[in-house]
């Protein structure tokens, strides 16, 4: 099917500012479900509140914009309730790691059948470029004019302590990357987590001095290296991307029809 | 002869029959005294019937669980007590926005904050009422004893459905931990609500959010042939978020007439010897159970006594009260907070400064000897 096939026209143009990444991870995402074939009718797309959190209206899925950072929550009840429907669920990383990080830890460690995409851009981008969990020390932005002495969550590390059973990280400058990660993280049976680099030259960028979206996408060309690589040994400084986590881990709703089975053997 | 309908429980074991038999598909909640043994009861019964639960990581999720549960056609509830209530809120104003059937058990216990959590407290009433931010109307029901707690339930899920709205049953630590006698219904005896899907075919525009002339809005589960959006932002017919004035407008009066215009449709209340009544008592829950005892007391001892016992809190049954309370001397108000439900009835009759009341805020319950010392000096009889 046509891109075009999976977007909702109506509700265009879209609210992302020229320059932003998360269409890019839109891009990525669509092509990702494209090449799995899915019917549009079994998937859902849950998100929370942010720029990021938007994706969800513009695609032609089932598509519920929930509270800020509560998005998890939301899909849990989604997917227990019918686990035969596949659950997308894109974030920001305040979104996700800030005011919902307690759903974000407590899905991974559940492993509940989903795919977490966390698109960091290490801002909080609708309020207007406020410090995230994600911005890391020494960052500028409007709540932390004297520099910010927040240290930065790693969002794959702290995905895999929590359990997730797949746990990815890519950015918008390697779209064929993404778009094969997603497709992987939405058919792995289990908590997904999909870190995303994704520029905000609008608040991030003018703010830390990081030039043009071309420019911070540049940076990501420059500054990671695959999962793994001997450059990153040589160079730790640089972020890794790739496929960090991948197990085969019992699935919750999988769990608990188990517990339905027992529940009606031993009440019959 | 033995009766197998015929259960001794408590009354949050009431509630999680009546939740059963309306035919609750799932449950999300989170441990919080006095309203646990609701989820523990249903961690045991639900799966035994294909049903879920889910103990989530705290209330906001389980609003938030329950809520996505609801879309995909399930019937849902969550149960909690005042704390938990208090972080429920900002999920239960997403249901009333986004119009999703729920229903929301608060086992009232003292506070504020984590209060007085073993003891017994109707403080949480307002909140009830205005806990969540913004204009908006909500449903809340109560009950005194374990049967009407069971036929409260059935009617919360019946409410829910009918209006696509969250209801909330508002009981208290008395009623939920009391045991008594509850006789339970056969199947098919109690009338229950399905939810109304859409009959838009596939292929043909469905609208969400475009409600019928009588005000109801069809709708169609996460995971069938209509895909639509679903926001907390306000929206258009295609639940696509809006702010035209116009949309903005329409929708906050579709949300808020949708419940003021069925105010007496929603009202369920019981009422004992009114018709001559000279004071009247009103009260609900646990404590509807001392002022129905001082009215059966003083009823044989010529008293002109009778009690008014409110079921549907909210939306207020404002025309009600009035018409009722139209030829008494006093009215009190009998209730454990400090005059949650008295500033409703006052606002309501003729006359207000006839209304009065009794109350106990100290975490211990009502009993028929305060009420009966505060009418004294209510009538003049000295103290």
């Amino acid at each position: 099917m046509a891109i075009k096939g999976y977007i909702r026209e109506r509700f265009f143009p879209h609210i992302w500012c020229p320059g932003c990444g998360h269409g890019i991870v839109l891009n990525s995402l669509l092509r990702a479900i494209d090449k799995l074939g899915m019917s549009k009718n079994e998937i859902v797309v849950v998100s929370g509140i942010g720029c990021s959190s938007r994706i969800s209206g513009y695609v032609d899925f089932h598509t519920l914009h929930t509270l800020h950072g509560r998005a998890l929550a939301f899909a849990t009840g989604v997917k227990m309730s019918l686990p035969e429907l596949n659950v997308i669920v894109p974030m920001g990383d305040g979104d996700a790691l800030a005011i919902g990080g307690n759903h974000f830890i407590h899905s991974a460690r559940r492993n509940i059948d989903m795919t977490a995409i966390v698109m960091n851009n290490r801002i909080y981008g609708m309020t207007g470029g406020q410090y995230s969990p994600l911005s890391g020390y020494g960052t500028l932005a409007t709540t932390a004019p004297y520099t910010n002495i927040d240290n930065a969550f790693d969002t794959v590390e702290l995905a895999t302590a929590a359990g997730a059973s797949f746990v990815a990280r890519s950015t918008t400058y390697h779209v064929q990357q993404l778009t094969k990660i997603l497709k992987q993280a939405i058919l792995h049976e289990g908590f997904s987590v999909v870190e995303v680099l994704s520029q905000c030259p609008t608040y991030f960028g003018r703010k830390n001095r990081k030039g043009t979206a071309a420019d911070m996408m540049e940076y990501y060309k420059n500054n990671t290296t695959p999962v793994g690589s001997t450059a990153k040994k040589e160079n730790p400084d640089l972020i890794e991307r790739g496929v960090f986590v991948e197990k085969e881990m019992p699935e919750y709703c999988k769990e608990y029809d188990k517990i339905i089975e027992r529940a009606m053997k031993e009440s019959s | 002869m033995k009766n197998k309908n015929i259960k001794f429980v408590q009354g949050n074991e009431a509630c999680v029959e009546g939740a059963l038999y309306a035919g609750l598909d799932f449950f999300a909640g989170y441990p919080i005294t006095p309203s646990t043994e609701i989820a523990e009861l249903l961690s045991y019964r639900l799966p035994q019937k294909g049903g879920k639960f889910i103990q989530m990581e705290d209330e906001i999720a389980s609003m938030g669980a329950i809520i996505g549960a609801s879309l995909t056609g399930s019937k849902v509830m969550t149960a909690t007590s005042g704390p938990g209530f208090s972080l429920m809120q900002e999920a239960l104003g997403y249901a009333i926005m986004a119009e999703i059937p729920c229903v929301i058990v608060n086992i009232q216990r003292g506070g504020p904050s984590t209060g007085i959590p073993t003891h017994v407290s109707q403080g949480d009433v307002y909140q009830a009422r205005w806990g969540t931010h913004g204009d908006h109307a909500i449903v809340t029901i109560t009950a005194s004893n374990h049967q009407d707690v069971f036929q409260t339930t059935v009617d919360a899920f019946n409410i829910s459905e009918t209006y696509r709205t969250p209801v909330i049953l508002l009981y208290d630590e008395v009623v939920g931990h009391t045991r008594e006698r509850l006789v339970l219904p056969e199947q098919g005896e109690l009338p229950l609500v399905e939810r109304l899907r859409t009959s838009v075919r596939e292929g043909v525009n469905y609208h969400p959010y475009l409600p019928r002339e009588d005000g109801r809005l069809p709708m169609s589960d996460f995971g069938g042939v209509h895909r639509y959006n679903v926001t907390g932002l306000f929206h258009d017919m295609w639940g696509f978020p809006s702010d035209n004035p116009e949309v903005v407008h329409d929708l906050i009066r579709h949300l808020v007439d949708k419940i003021r215009n069925n105010v007496n449709r929603i009202a369920r209340f019981k009422e004992y010897y009114l018709k001559d009544a000279k004071c009247i008592l009103i009260s609900y829950g646990s404590s509807a159970r001392s002022a129905r005892h001082v009215v059966e007391y003083l009823r044989p001892r010529g008293e002109k006594l009778g009690l008014l016992e409110l079921q549907t809190l909210w939306p207020f049954p404002h025309d009600i009260v009035d018409e009722k309370c139209i030829n008494a001397k006093h009215i009190v108000v009998v209730e454990m907070n400090m005059g949650q439900i008295l500033r409703e009835v006052k606002r309501a009759v003729e006359r207000p400064e006839r209304v009065f009341i009794a109350n106990r805020i100290d975490g211990v319950f009502i009993t028929p000897k305060d009420i009966r010392d505060i009418l004294r000096v209510i009538q003049g009889k000295g103290v």
